[in-house]
């Protein structure tokens, strides 16, 4: 619109000249992002070379994590990572279903529903960090006392520990997707069911919440590529050990957490580039889990 | 619209419906029940860290270096003027980046350049920010060759960037179109209608999305391990490396010393509050200042 104004011609040159520096300007800005992104894959890449020759194909299958003997393989950590936040997928999903259908569809008004808001904008905005020091200090013991109780070794921390405290921490953010996505289901479609005599509840389960599914699942994609990169409160309550177990009550470790703990102390160069290699792979998964979040949402946006 | 399904004192007679009006009302106390669950840590969280955290806070513990091992006492000062640092090093770099990229996408978010842009500021809003962190170690630290809070202003800026640039872009794309047909029609160049009328006219949704940015970079840890690192000193020189306040608690949370943890829900305290009013001016910035049109 604008460029058919301007190429009318009859405009000062300096008009011109500032125009065009404008529009350069604006260009730099549309692709400072991407380049950011591109960067960011090609700074990983290479440098985590070393290991990407070193550790070649079997880095993703081998098990073993072993800096003195110069082995490092990611398939603990990748499984550890997977079923933290799967686990805490789950429990975080339930909950926040929950939360969304009390405000998307009984409380959308009124001193309660604006209470429920702020609240869950409030845990929104908690530090991650204080996550995992409230979790070092009252949900480690419960969880050991749990584990007293049912006569299982008594770590208290673990993956277990893990997952609850990732599950409140992505849940403000599942909750408000889910509440998102149930404003969009159409108030006919919900009239109409009421005026056929469905109660409530009968509503929300066979017209908004089958509306809504796929934007749902999106939510829960974009939740779990939440729970992937969560370091700090699974660093400290996962108890960093570089094994594979499907014992919930054990300690493990994710690959944010191994890089947090070990980046530091990482001596030798192929070391360093293993850890790299580590992030390079989460960053892939992350961002795969994502895009495939925000196309299922935006299909589901598109639709409404 | 809140349907009112049965009208009060009404009795269902049928059995079935009163079966059905039943497990309607143990839906909805079962969704509220669950709720409760799902907010209960943040009553949890705020008790713990009030309980313990502001016991701790005395004039003291805010203007104090912390105190070699064994002594008693000592303070963070060093964190909090480190956070506020970094804070202001990631905006510097951020702020303009991310505002002039959500005015691109404002401008032309629907070119063909335009949806890259976005789904690149939607993949950078995701990426973890402990692979944020690596790659500032990669990008400022390792050609330096040693930790410095410019490295790890340089991680947050990362982090926030995609924030400032989704809410400039969102709050640019309300403003009537013939906000901006006027402009024109007065003569005025395409820049400074942009400038001079657009983002002025949006400048409410700009410091939201600079506040979110500043309250999310603010919490951060994971990237500032093996960027700013943290120091036990007062460091004003961006160039070294810089004691922070989610460094400082990470520190004394997992030491084994009550002296330190106890330094450690202090710190806590601060964050929290810092981290909320940074919240609350945002809810208040959008609320008073919004741009209606």
């Amino acid at each position: 619109m604008t460029q058919s104004i301007e190429s009318k011609g009859g405009r000062l040159p300096i008009a011109r000249a500032s125009d065009s520096a404008f529009r350069a300007l604006l260009f730099f800005g549309g692709i400072v992002v991407s380049v950011l992104l591109v960067a960011i894959l090609l700074s990983l890449v290479l440098s985590s070379r070393p290991a990407l020759v070193a550790n070649g194909f079997r880095f993703l299958t081998g098990t073993e994590w072993d800096p003195v003997t110069n082995s490092f393989h990611a398939l603990p950590f990748v499984f550890g990572t997977l079923i933290t936040s799967l686990l805490a997928l789950v429990i975080a999903t339930v909950l926040a279903l929950a939360l969304s259908i009390l405000m998307g569809e009984y409380f959308r008004t009124g001193v309660f529903a604006s209470l429920m808001r702020t609240a869950v904008e409030l845990l929104a905005g908690i530090p991650s960090i204080v996550y995992g020091f409230i979790g070092l200090f009252f949900l480690v013991p419960v969880v050991r006392a749990v584990e007293i109780a049912i006569g299982v070794t008594p770590f208290g921390v673990g993956i277990l520990t893990s997952s609850i405290l990732l599950a409140f921490m992505i849940l403000p953010y599942s909750a408000s997707i889910g509440r998102e996505m149930l404003s969009l289901v159409p108030t006919d479609l919900k009239e109409a069911a009421l005026s056929l005599g469905a109660t409530r509840s009968e509503m929300v389960w066979k017209v908004s919440l089958p509306f809504a599914r796929s934007g749902i699942l999106g939510g829960v994609f974009l939740s779990l590529g939440r729970a992937l990169g969560e370091t700090m409160a699974v660093t400290m309550v996962i108890g960093n050990a570089n094994t594979m177990t499907l014992n919930l009550f054990s300690p493990g470790n994710t690959m944010a957490s191994l890089i947090a703990n070990e980046f530091s102390e990482a001596t030798t160069p192929v070391y360093l580039a293993s850890l790299i290699e580590i992030a390079l792979l989460l960053f892939i998964i992350s961002t795969v889990i994502n895009i495939i979040g925000k196309v299922v949402i935006n299909r589901m946006v598109g639709a409404a | 619209m809140r349907p009112q399904m049965t009208p009060r004192g009404v009795r269902a007679s049928d059995p079935a419906l009163r079966g059905r009006l039943r497990a309607d009302k143990a839906f909805m106390g079962g969704m509220l029940a669950i709720s409760m669950i799902a907010v209960l840590p943040l009553v949890l969280i705020l008790l713990f860290i009030i309980i313990r955290g502001a016991s701790s806070i005395n004039w003291q513990f805010l203007t104090e270096l912390p105190k070699p091992m064994g002594e008693a006492g000592g303070g963070i000062s060093n964190a909090i003027v480190g956070t506020v640092i970094l804070i202001i090093v990631a905006s510097v770099i951020s702020m303009p980046l991310g505002i002039l990229s959500g005015i691109f996408l404002s401008e032309s978010g629907k070119s063909g350049l335009g949806r890259v842009t976005r789904l690149s500021v939607e993949t950078l809003m995701g990426v973890p920010s402990i692979v944020i962190g690596i790659v500032a170690y990669v990008w400022v630290v390792r050609p330096m060759g040693h930790f410095s809070a410019l490295s790890g202003g340089v991680a947050l800026a990362m982090i926030m960037l995609p924030v400032i640039t989704l809410s400039t872009e969102e709050t640019l794309l309300l403003i009537p179109m013939s906000l901006r047909e006027a402009a024109l029609a007065l003569g005025v160049s395409y820049p400074r209608t942009v400038l001079k009328v657009i983002l002025p006219a949006g400048a409410s949704g700009v410091i939201t999305g600079a506040l979110l940015g500043v309250a999310r970079a603010a919490g951060e840890t994971a990237p500032l391990l093996f960027t700013s690192f943290g120091s036990p000193y007062m460091v004003l020189d961006i160039l070294k490396p810089m004691a922070s306040l989610p460094q400082t608690i990470y520190f004394y949370a997992t030491s084994p010393y009550p002296a330190w943890q106890t330094l450690a829900w202090g710190a806590s305290f601060v964050l929290l509050v810092l981290v909320l009013v940074l919240n609350l001016l945002t809810k208040l910035v959008t609320s008073r200042w919004k741009t209606q049109f």
